[in-house]
């Protein structure tokens, strides 16, 4: 913890882990797709299915989704918005499994594409991004992610990191689909990847889908413990 | 990070406390002590900003459950208490019942627990006229004393119940006015942990689980408690156990606190009778389209 940490952040309430924690779920969501999506379905996991009405867990995710920043008063009328923007949206109570409390299941889509986001509010507004379209992760969103499908070929990896300009803090790697020979790749940066380099990447010709996520930047990175 | 070494910081340094504060931090955390004040000072002017402007206002709350306490505390006016606690109990009301509306706020140190240092700010600013530059310090000397109890324990009510959130908050505002009032170091420290030990074993049992009762009301009732922990301090009465280890003590309360206990809303209030009908309105009120 800090200073900073204890004296802020400026938020909308009621709850740091069912409100901010919410919207900046939401968020990543719209970073992720570098757009609102035209239709939000939301699945929620336990305390933030049972008190989601209460918290404005909804209206948070929904001001997420639509790129809000964290104290914008506008956050309140998420509904409405959503609605006269033409965004179709939906909650569902949904068990799951063995995650934490506050976790919620997103589908988001972009005309017939569409993605699957997993992410847990674990308390203070620290998120976890847990799983992206099936694959595991751990991501904080408080650093510019890559996240790319890639070839699972030998030198893929090298391939990648050769053409990535800034510093690595965090690297995930798994096979998605042997048969198919595709692999998932997130690489979490220190700093902001020049747009050269991520054209660079795009282009390569292992690479088969690529996201460049912004940081959430002001989910302090170091913030620890569950404020309510 | 203790207490004492802010303090010991302070006297080897020959700075004042929360400047040494400032140094601490950036011990710990690399922080730039410049940023951190500019960045703190953010805060604290949107902690003005907030209670002016939502001072006194019915809120039209989440669950319905609180949002007329604030206007009905400003409509009556000053009972028992000076001008000065009467200001600093609506401001805190009002935040709280702005935060259960979903207004903006400062969670210093937490949502739940946000109406304790707007409540000490306001009041200081609009009753004894303290100007911005001077309100400063004794914000990032509570930021600090807060700092303490997140390293020695927790900020939050999951974890060690609503002594760590409101207990907290309590003990950082009522710091901040003895020191804002002239109060040296040892001052700090009484009236810090007079206040902690107030509301030590102080469970988290919100209705529904929601943030609004008690949370709302508590908010306001421990400012006053802030408030009454400075001016004994500042009259010369100490803390027989120190703020340091009153935080210990309060960690160790809080892990002896059962789970039901700690922000579950399965007891203390929450597990009352009339919380149970309640939530059961609240529910129906949701369903409505």
């Amino acid at each position: 913890m800090s200073l900073v940490n204890v004296g802020g952040p400026v938020m909308i309430g009621p709850s740091s882990s069912h409100t901010l924690g919410a919207l900046r779920i939401g968020r990543f969501g719209n970073y992720f797709l570098g757009k609102t999506p035209d239709k939000a379905e939301f699945f929620l996991h336990q305390s933030f299915g049972q008190t989601y009405m209460g918290h404005g867990t909804d209206r948070a995710l929904l001001a997420g989704v639509m790129g809000f920043g964290d104290a914008d008063r506008a956050v309140k009328d998420a509904l409405g918005i959503a609605l006269s923007r033409g965004l179709v949206y939906s909650f569902h109570q949904e068990d799951l499994g063995e995650v934490h409390p506050n976790t919620v299941k997103m589908l988001l889509y972009d005309g017939a594409d569409s993605q699957e986001i997993w992410a847990s509010s674990i308390g203070a507004g620290m998120i976890r991004i847990i799983k992206i379209n099936g694959v595991e992760c751990d991501l904080s969103g408080a650093y510019p992610t890559l996240i790319l499908v890639n070839k699972d070929i030998p030198g893929a990896l090298n391939m990648i990191l050769e053409k990535i300009d800034a510093n690595v803090a965090n690297l995930y790697l798994r096979r998605i689909n042997k048969l198919l020979a595709k692999a998932l790749t997130i690489v979490e940066l220190d700093s902001d990847l020049s747009l050269r380099s991520l054209l660079e990447i795009k282009s390569l010709p292992v690479i088969l889908e690529a996201y460049y996520v912004k940081s959430l930047s002001d989910v302090a990175q170091d913030r620890v413990g569950g404020l309510l | 990070m203790t207490f004492n070494a802010i303090k010991r910081l302070a006297v080897d340094s020959g700075l004042p406390l929360h400047e040494a504060a400032l140094v601490a931090d950036m011990t710990e955390s690399g922080n730039n002590p410049e940023e951190t004040r500019a960045q703190l000072s953010e805060f604290l002017r949107v902690i003005l900003e907030e209670s002016e402007k939502q001072y006194g206002k019915a809120q039209d709350t989440l669950t319905g459950l609180t949002g007329t306490n604030a206007k009905k505390a400003h409509d009556r006016g000053v009972l028992y208490h000076s001008r000065f606690t009467h200001v600093a109990i609506v401001a805190s009301l009002s935040i709280c019942e702005s935060n259960a509306s979903m207004g903006r706020v400062v969670a210093c140190p937490t949502a739940g627990a946000s109406g304790v240092i707007p409540g000490i700010f306001y009041a200081l600013s609009k009753e004894n006229a303290f100007p911005f530059a001077h309100l400063l310090p004794g914000f990032i000397l509570a930021s600090a004393i807060g700092n303490v109890i997140a390293a020695k324990a927790t900020l939050s009510g999951a974890a060690g119940g609503c002594q760590a959130e409101i207990g907290s908050a309590a003990a950082m505002g009522a710091g901040a006015l003895a020191y804002l009032s002239g109060g040296d170091a040892e001052t700090v420290d009484s009236a810090a942990a007079l206040v902690l030990k107030s509301l030590l074993g102080l469970v988290c049992d919100p209705v529904g689980g929601f943030v609004e009762a008690p949370c709302v009301k508590r908010n306001a009732i421990a400012v006053t408690a802030a408030i009454s922990a400075a001016e004994l301090a500042l009259s010369g009465v100490t803390s027989v156990i120190p703020f340091d280890e009153t935080v210990d003590a309060m960690r160790r309360v809080g892990q002896t606190l059962p789970m039901e206990l700690r922000e579950t809303g399965l007891g203390g209030l929450a597990a009352t009778r009339t919380a149970k009908q309640l939530v059961d309105r609240i529910q129906t009120r949701f369903q409505k389209p």
